[in-house]
This record gives structure tokens, sequence and C-alpha cells, in this order.
């Protein structure tokens, strides 16, 4: 899994004044799911375009599979598969009729690769006659991500695919790129969703047009700097701003139903804590270790940069 | 929080022809309180909604939103509440102050009730200094915030607030849920659909919509005990999947 697929190298765009892409350089490997992770603004979609041969970066190069983005852009457009942000198929198509299309237009059939498609589009298959338009969000994603497959890519490129996607289909979508992985396609995702960083083999956190950090979601937690407490009372609501208050720790913020306190190891301690929070009025507190999760992580490096 | 009832929905039923997409909802939110909506893709809660802000007519059921009928005072019911969604907010190419006036205008606020509101909305944002700025050269993270300010200029009883916070850096995002609790804690209800379940642990009582209907309505700590989960995402798991 060492061979390289795709290759950034020090990548710019910018659109007038603004600077959407500033010098990234990534490289991903064969098979890897790598996901592009950040809010929006963060320059992921510019990325995609670039790396789709859909806009030209205005430094650096990208080579898919060795091919360049801008002189071979023909060549690439034949062996990846690209799933945009916003619904692209043909709404009055139905959904056979648009697999037949997408598959025409690769001079290929369904039936050749239907191997590739076969665990998402039979989830489909019932509504086959059904104009693409007309199916819900769940089924135009999964149409999307057939259409994208339907030529056998060598790499796949999903951009924001589960944004405004309720927690359920999201999990469900993850575990079909999950099996993609073993036809040895590499996936290339974004999404501005943190907890779906855990999901793949190696992220980049983006901000503001700038890569802050690219590791294995294992790694990226475990370089955390800070230790974490996860501290809960009666008063949820003042709890966060008297966290605050307290000068040695690094961050208050809430994470569900806790409070997560950072603070360099050694500087404060537990019952230091809990009698501050005492004193100010709270009871019932509780107070437990945990592990940095990786939007800790993503806010520190905000912080940091 | 009061046990006073602002939205009152008693067997809701809305048909669109052969589809039921909300099929006998009861549920009762209290002042003040932050009441999270959740659901699938296709569950029914925009409908719903949309029914809740007197922009649609329901098929049966008694339903009353700070005091009104959904159905004969629909226009009371839209100047008594505040709505933001993710996708429309503000004009991107007016100034915050112009926006500020433009929404305050469409509210039937007065030349000083506008000039106050927006300069302690300002204020409390910490924005002042850009509120000559136009809206499309400032971050999305401004945007959600003063979307938010502006949905709340006319003290409405209740704010809908609709996938508020998509796409925008976890830092952000829970600034804005500390403006949330802020409003809350004025006294104004915020009725609330998000994708993230970690915000679901943040309101006071969560229903869940499965197919048209509410499954589960109680505070996210009781949902956890009931389902013996640790957190809301296995709670919707559980409830939602088959």
């Amino acid at each position: 899994m060492n061979e390289l697929s795709v290759i950034i190298n020090e990548v710019s765009r910018h659109y007038n004044k603004v600077i959407a892409l500033d010098k990234i350089s990534v490289s991903i490997k064969k098979g890897e799911i790598f996901g592009f992770i950040g809010p929006d603004g963060a320059g992921k979609t510019s990325l995609f375009r670039i790396l789709t041969t859909l806009l030209f970066p205005h430094t650096g190069y990208i080579t898919i599979e060795g091919l360049d983005v801008v002189k071979d852009f023909k060549k690439i457009r034949n062996i990846i598969g690209y799933m945009p942000g916003s619904f692209s198929l043909y709404q009055d198509l139905s959904v056979e009729e648009n697999l037949n299309f997408f598959a025409s237009i690769f001079n290929t059939t369904p039936e050749q690769n239907y191997h590739l498609i076969k665990d998402i589009y039979q989830q489909i298959e019932p509504f086959k006659n059904r104009p693409a338009g007309k199916l819900s969000g769940g089924m135009k994603q999964k149409l999307a991500l057939s259409c994208a497959l339907i030529h056998k890519p060598e790499v796949l490129f999903l951009d924001e695919p589960t944004t405004g996607v309720d927690a359920v289909s999201r999990k469900e979508f993850w575990e079909m790129l999950k099996n993609l992985q073993n036809f040895g396609i590499s996936i290339i995702v974004s999404t501005p969703y943190m907890d779906e960083a855990s999901l793949c083999d190696r992220v980049a956190l983006m901000e503001d047009g700038r890569i802050m950090e690219i590791e294995s979601p294992q790694n990226i937690q475990a370089k955390y700097p800070y230790l974490i407490a996860a501290i809960r009372s009666n008063n949820m609501y003042d709890i966060i701003s008297d966290l605050q208050e307290i000068p040695k720790a690094t961050s208050a913020f809430r994470f569900g139903d806790n409070i997560h306190l950072s603070y360099k190891k050694g500087e404060l301690h537990k019952d230091e804590i809990v009698n501050f929070l005492e004193n100010k009025g709270h009871k019932n507190i509780s107070f437990d270790m945990v592990e940095a999760d990786i939007e800790d992580c993503f806010m520190e490096l905000m912080n940091k940069n | 929080m009061s046990k006073e009832i602002i939205i009152s929905v008693q067997n809701l039923m809305k048909k669109f022809g052969q589809f039921v997409a909300n099929d006998d909802l009861s549920f009762e939110v209290y002042k003040g309180e932050i009441f999270g909506f959740l659901g699938a893709n296709g569950a029914g809660k925009t409908t719903a909604i949309k029914i809740l802000c007197g922009l649609s007519t329901p098929t049966s059921g008694k339903i009353s939103v700070a005091g009104f009928d959904a159905y004969t005072q629909t226009n009371k019911i839209k100047h008594n509440i505040g709505y933001m969604s993710q996708k429309f907010s503000l004009y991107e190419d007016l100034t915050i102050t112009e926006n500020f006036r433009f929404y305050g205008g469409i509210y039937g606020l007065n030349k000083k009730q506008i000039q106050d509101k927006t300069k302690q909305l300002l204020e409390r944002l910490k924005l002042e200094d850009a509120k000559d700025k136009i809206i499309s050269s400032i971050p999305l993270g401004w945007k959600q915030k003063l979307a938010f300010s502006i949905a709340i200029m006319h003290d409405p009883k209740i704010v809908f607030l609709d996938e508020p916070t998509g796409g925008v850096d976890p830092i952000t995002r829970r600034q804005f849920w500390e403006l949330i609790y802020e409003t809350a804690h004025q006294g104004i209800t915020v009725f609330v659909t998000t994708h993230y379940m970690d915000e679901a642990e943040y309101c006071d009582r969560v229903s869940i919509m499965v197919d048209g209907k509410i499954i589960a309505l109680n505070s996210p700590k009781n949902l956890k005990n009931e389902y013996q989960a640790k957190s809301m995402d296995e709670v919707f798991l559980k409830l939602t999947r088959n």
C-alpha cells in the first residue's frame, strides 16, 4: 500500500484577492481512504475541482496515477470517478437511464463492472424506473455513487458526500466506502463532519486554504498536547463561563453532555478544579479524564494558527 | 424552566395525496426550552416545521403556536416566531446594518427600535466595527451568528433553527450554541433540528421522528437510560436503524 496514487505539490489557487488554497502538499497512497476535513470555506471544493481537472492550479502541480492534471486531463478523466457536492445526475432520466448514460460515456456497460456497484445498486434497483429527481436524498446519493463507479475508476473523488445527511445514512455510506476499498480503489473524500475522520486511513485537517496536519486519525489524537477532563455539574449553563475563568486551563468547550477542560500536565489537579467549581456553587460535579477527540485536536490546531 | 406551554400539538396529521408525511404527532414545548427535533432525512421534520411556522396547513389535528391557531391565525404566528436555516439567511450584497434594517422593517419594528436592536445585538456579537461590511465579505461563522441575531431581533416567543450549524468549524459551532443557551435563558423558546448528535445532548428535551411518527421524546439523559446507550448518537442509531 506504499505506492502513491495522488501527489499534490505546493498547489495554490486564488479567486481575485481571496486565497482559496495556499501551497497545499499531500501524497495519497494507492488503495487508501484519505479524508480532507475542514469547515466550509477551508478550500476543499476548490482542491477537488483541481484534482478532477475542472479547475487549473495557479501554482504547483498534481499527478494522479502518474498523470498530470493540466497536461493529461483527458486521460485522467477516464480513470477517475467524481461525485460532486451538489447532485449532478439527470433529474428527468430514470435511475436505470442515468446508469446506462454514464456507462456509455465511458464506453462500457453497467454489466461489465456490475460487481463493483452491486451492493449499492441493489438497494435502489426496485426504483430503477423512477426519475432520479424524484428519489429521496439517500437514494440519490447511492445512484450518484453507482454512476461514479460504473467505469471502474482507479481513484474515486467524493466531495462532501455526507453533508446534510442524517447520522444513520452517513454511517451506511461509510460502510459502502469501506467495501469499495476491497476493490483496490483509492478513495479521496472531503467532509465538514469531524467525527468522520476516524473512518479514514489518513486525514488532512484543513482551515483557510491551508493544511494544518496530515496523519492517521489515531496519531492526530495521540499527539494532542494537553490533558482533557470531562466535567459535569448540576448547572450546565454557567459551568462553561466559570471554567473559562481558570487561568491555567487552556480551553473549555462543550462536548455532548460534558465540558472538555484542557490543561497542561501538572498545571492543574482534579481537587483544585472541583473545589473551584464548588466555590462557584456547582453541585453533583462529575470529573473524568478522557482521550482527545478529533474535534479537540482540530480546535487546538486552529488556536495554534 | 417553567411548564408554560408555548407550542401544543395534538394529533397532527399531514397528508400529500396518499402519502402521510406527519402521522398523528402529539407533543408540547415549554417556554424557554431548547427543544431538539431530530429524525432521519425524509422522516417528516420539515413538513412539521412548516406547519408550526404557519407556512403550511395541517390536514387535521389541533395545533397552537405561541397561543395562536395553526389554521386560522398563521399571520399572528409569523409575527411571534423567528426562523433561521442554513440555506436562507442574509442578503449577501447588503451590509450588516442594512440587513438588520431590512429585516427589522419586515418584522414591523420602528426606526428607533431597529437602531436600538442593531446596536445591542452587534455589541453582544462584538461586531460593532464590522457593521458596514458587505455580508459576502465576512466569514461563514459571523454570518450564522448574524442570521441568528436577526431571527430574534423582534423578540419572538419561539425561534426555529433548521440545521443552523452545518459546515461550520467546531469552535464557531460551540460559540453558536452559547448564543442559543443565552437566548433560551432569556425566555425565548428554541426549536432546533440538527444532524450533529453531540448537539442533541445540548437540548433540554429531544424528539426523534421515524417515518412520520414521533417514536421517542424525552431529555437526552432519560433517553440514554431508557435505551441503555452511552450517547445520543447510539440512541438515534438504535431507534432509526430498521
